[in-house]
């Protein structure tokens, strides 16, 4: 065949009625994937989507194409044997945070050491929400919640502090409410080669909304949040005048014109740095919130260095088939 | 090897039951092997179980830190390791102290005297030196300076005495082969071939062996020197095999037969994870073993894997049987092949690890939540668990739901000879796999037959669909929460395992097809029951005893009520508190179950299993 399909985002939503809260950023993320999966050349049929439980983890009912609907905190695992079954397909996680931190926080750390290719979407939204309103691991110290009425007392993961920690090669982020932002992420992790963490920030509007209001909200977005390019400035806020340096060991927000700094004063971004030290600082800052692909460093994957050691059997070891291996050592005959 | 063994008399025996026991350094898992190895090779049927401590390396010369190896060997059909034993070769106090319980009186028990020091005897907590004191008249004590007599032999090696020392193990089988009247050539090929680039250690090995042949020709003490016949078996090629060995063979074997891939995902547990380290080694032949990051995810991958395409496995213990038990609720949900291995130890929690029991049936009948059933199949012994793991796979993929296979860390590291089965003597496996676009796709449309769905695999253009644990709709596959729906698929799933009951063996009896007594196994006490059997009615000609092992659980095969009916009495043997007893009564409540239940960690003994026959049969 020689035409190559052009889907659009219609092709990949399914026939459910999709169920999730009105306003949700669970939509967003949906209608981004939708819309990024055509621009990847995949066809449909190679593409699987597998979740955990969790508001976030229906996601796979909502796509047109083969997807697990799992068990709490196993997308990861799945995935894994997924992937490992068939390197071949496309193999996406839709999970959220209690699913990946919590109940799941192992394979979640397992799955990104292995450095498997799985493009893993982290919807994040600080809170449980199918089951109405619990703390997560990712909830903030002090937050009211069903489960912490006077305060949660339990310190939070910083997701991509724990990928980082893990020796993630591959770490995005965007704001829920940022369609076209996430779009260009989620072509990013189909594209890289490995593990591709994209958290994304999500409000839940029932149980934790408002949680990124100060980030995401668009009266202030532009000054709270870096999107960062690889090779570019890490330049932000509404005049594009703020960017960021470095001082000692610390990033710093400086103004362009103020002090005598000028654009090139301000660091530059580079995604590809195998020493993640300025990827975590990255992460880790909070005005601004650092957005678009962090880290994006290539290295080999769990599928390639699968391969090279069974080419290495292959090699070594002498016996080449099951008859071979039926009859291989002391054997003796019964006449 | 030498003319003077013909001098000597020899004695024709049917089997014998050696258990050599040392240090876990001593090497007493090698030198069972050699042992067993040689006399399978040449004829002998055997039957071997290792034991040792749950410590890697424990004291040197503390009492849990023993390790040994029983071999059965025997001129006629070998069942079982054997209980009693006729001879213990004990490599030092604390192994003499741990074992001698278990040897007849009158029998003879090897040891080296020169492990018998003031410090070994007082780390093995004797008071007195019991090769000295009198406490072991009841046995025919051979003590030999084997250490010592290892090192003058190997005096011109140029090894230094601990390479020496090293060595004193293959004096010791050395003396045993003569003393069986066994070539030691194999055991001379072994070494040459294991340590071919160690020319010395070849060099001392082979002498020690020899040193210990040629001693035990010439001394005294042991005056006879025993033969047990080659047995007669089915015409074939035959190897030793390991259960945990077999019952990774046997998947392969399927996968092979079925034309699919091998996917294992496992973590380490003992006693499973033999097959882990067995399949790992066949990667180049179409085999993924993926050794996750705990059990759950070992299962959760295997799912993942299924639903790819590939024949996929867990491999575990009890303990992670527990792990797995919402997973393998969502493989009955998803309703994907996935064998589900369970070697069973001795429970609960961590219990008796490196112990064999039965106490898991109830757990793979019953450890779900909701309404789950599963097949549930048992291997009886070493060898069977080639076939077993086998019909596991073709069970799983032929009916599209999954089998728990149970054995035990008594099969699963015993070992016999096994007529080997290549693939054109195994029955065909035939698949629902679908890989190509098909119209009219409904991804839960049964086979009307098994009432399998198919198992459309990704990348397969035109049949998307998600699957997953939330109710499903019986035709299209998506969320259904209508109460009929579920009530209906609930009923589906359980009759999709009832309906296996056509597609197994019915159920056979042995020896005696009705009459006073039916022994009733299942699992990896087979052996032990049909030695009891046998020996029982040897002993009384007269009574009628019946044995029906099984190897299906869930669900059980034709035949249960009428075979059950031809006897007067029924007893259920288990390594358990009488949980297959427990499961024929609620199913076939018509009938009395005589439970014997034992939980000591231990296999099934034939002396206590035929005073428990005779209690039923004679009221004695």
């Amino acid at each position: 065949m020689t035409t190559k399909i052009k889907y659009t985002f219609k092709d990949f939503a399914s026939d459910q009625d999709v169920r999730w809260c009105p306003g949700c950023d669970d939509y967003v993320i949906l209608r981004s994937i939708q819309k990024a999966l055509p621009e990847t050349g995949r066809k449909k049929e190679d593409i699987v989507f597998i979740s955990g439980i969790g508001c976030s983890s229906r996601f796979p009912y909502y796509m047109d194409n083969y997807g697990i609907h799992g068990i709490h905190g196993r997308a990861a695992a799945i995935a894994t044997g997924t992937k490992l079954a068939n390197p071949n397909l496309s193999v996406w996680v839709a999970s959220g945070d209690g699913d990946s931190m919590a109940i799941g926080g192992n394979h979640f750390i397992h799955a990104i050491r292995r450095n498997i290719n799985l493009n893993y979407i982290l919807f994040n939204n600080e809170i449980y929400g199918l089951t109405k309103g619990q703390f997560s691991p990712t909830s903030l110290l002090g937050q009211i919640t069903k489960s912490s009425p006077y305060g949660n007392d339990q310190a939070p993961f910083n997701p991509g502090e724990l990928a980082i920690g893990a020796h993630a090669k591959f770490f995005a982020r965007a704001a829920g409410n940022d369609a076209k932002l996430q779009t260009k992420l989620y072509i990013a992790a189909d594209k890289h080669k490995g593990l591709a963490l994209v958290e994304i920030l999500q409000n839940c509007v029932i149980f934790n909304d408002g949680a990124y209001k100060s980030i995401a909200d668009k009266s202030v977005k532009d000054d709270m949040q870096l999107v960062v390019e690889h090779g570019k400035p890490m330049i932000f806020g509404k005049n594009k005048d703020k960017g960021l340096v470095l001082d000692g060991m610390k990033l710093k927000v400086v103004t362009i014109g103020e002090n005598g700094i000028t654009e090139d004063d301000i660091l530059v971004h580079d995604a590809h740095e195998p020493d993640p030290t300025l990827h975590l600082a990255l992460i880790n800052m909070n005005e601004p919130v650092v957005m678009g692909v962090i880290r994006a460093v290539e290295e080999k994957t769990l599928e390639e260095r699968e391969e090279e050691v069974t080419e290495y059997a292959k090699k070594v070891n002498p016996i080449k088939s099951f008859d071979e291996l039926l009859f291989s050592g002391q054997t003796f005959e019964v006449e | 090897m030498s003319t003077d063994a013909l001098q000597k008399d020899t004695k024709n025996i049917d089997h014998v039951v050696i258990r050599f026991v040392g240090d876990s350094g001593d090497g007493m898992q090698l030198t069972g092997t050699q042992f067993s190895t040689s006399a399978a090779l040449l004829g002998n049927d055997v039957a071997t179980f290792p034991n040792y401590p749950s410590e890697i390396r424990a004291p040197q010369g503390s009492l849990y830190g023993v390790s040994g190896f029983q071999v059965n060997i025997g001129a006629t059909e070998i069942n079982t390791p054997g209980d009693d034993l006729d001879v213990l070769v004990a490599m030092n106090p604390a192994a003499l102290k741990t074992n001698i319980k278990d040897l007849k009186p009158g029998n003879m028990v090897i040891v080296d005297s020169d492990a018998f020091t003031r410090t070994n005897l007082q780390k093995a907590k004797y008071d007195s030196n019991p090769l000295e004191d009198g406490s072991l008249s009841n046995y025919n004590v051979v003590a030999v300076p084997m250490t010592s007599l290892t090192r003058e032999a190997l005096k011109d090696t140029g090894l230094d005495s601990k390479s020496m020392t090293r060595s004193k193990n293959m004096f010791a089988l050395g003396m045993l082969y003569w003393l069986y009247s066994k070539d030691p050539k194999y055991t001379e090929e072994f070494l040459r071939k294991k340590f071919k680039k160690k020319p010395k250690v070849v060099e001392a090995n082979i002498k020690a062996l020899k040193a210990g042949y040629n001693f035990a020709d010439t001394l005294e003490l042991m005056p006879t020197h025993y033969k047990v016949a080659p047995a007669h078996k089915e015409k074939g090629t035959y190897r030793i095999i390991m259960g945990n060995q077999a019952t990774a063979w046997g998947l392969m074997a399927a996968a092979k037969k079925s034309g699919l891939e091998l996917f294992l995902g496992s973590y380490p547990i003992t006693p499973a994870t033999d097959i882990l380290h067995e399949l790992v080694k066949w990667r180049h032949l179409d085999v993924s073993a993926f050794q996750a990051e705990d059990e759950i995810a070992g299962i959760s991958s295997a799912i993942g894997a299924s639903f790819a395409g590939k024949l996929a496995v867990t491999t575990t213990s009890g303990p992670g049987l527990a792990l797995k038990g919402e997973a393998i609720g969502l493989a009955i949900m998803l309703e994907i092949p996935l064998v589900i291995v369970n070697v069973q130890r001795g429970g609960p929690s961590t219990g008796l690890p490196t112990k064999t029991e039965q106490s898991d049936l109830m757990q793979a009948m019953y450890g779900r939540n909701g309404e789950s059933p599963a097949i549930v199949i048992a291997a009886k012994s070493p060898a069977d668990s080639y076939d077993m793991a086998f019909e596991a796979a073709k069970l799983t993929l032929e009916h599209m739901t999954p089998v728990i296979l149970l054995t035990d860390g008594y099969i699963g590291n015993g070992s016999e000879p096994w007529r080997i089965k290549k693939l054109d003597e195994m029955p065909d496996i035939k698949t629902y796999q679908i890989t190509e676009y098909m119209e009219d796709f409904h991804p839960y449309k049964r086979d009307p037959e098994t009432l399998a769905r198919p198992w459309a695999i990704p990348g397969t253009p035109g049949l998307e669909h998600v699957i997953g644990g939330l109710e499903k709709d019986k035709i299209e596959g998506t969320v259904s929460h209508d109460p009929l729906n579920h009530e209906e698929m609930v009923k589906l799933r359980a009759a999709k395992v009832r309906k296996v009951k056509d597609f197994i063996p019915a159920l056979q009896t042995e020896f005696d097809q009705e009459g006073d007594l039916l022994v009733v196994g299942w699992g990896g006490t087979y052996g032990s029951l049909k030695t009891a059997v046998r020996s029982y009615k040897e002993e009384n000609p007269d009574a009628k005893v019946g044995l029906a092992h099984f190897s299906y659980i869930n669900p059980l095969p034709h035949g249960v009520a009428k075979t059950f009916s031809k006897f007067k009495k029924i007893i259920v043997p288990e390594l358990n508190m009488g949980q297959f007893a427990d499961l024929l009564r609620m199913t076939y409540p018509q009938f009395e179950y005589n439970k014997y239940d034992k939980v000591q960690g231990l296999p099934l003994g034939t002396e206590e299993l035929k005073k428990e026959f005779n209690r039923l049969i004679k009221g004695e």
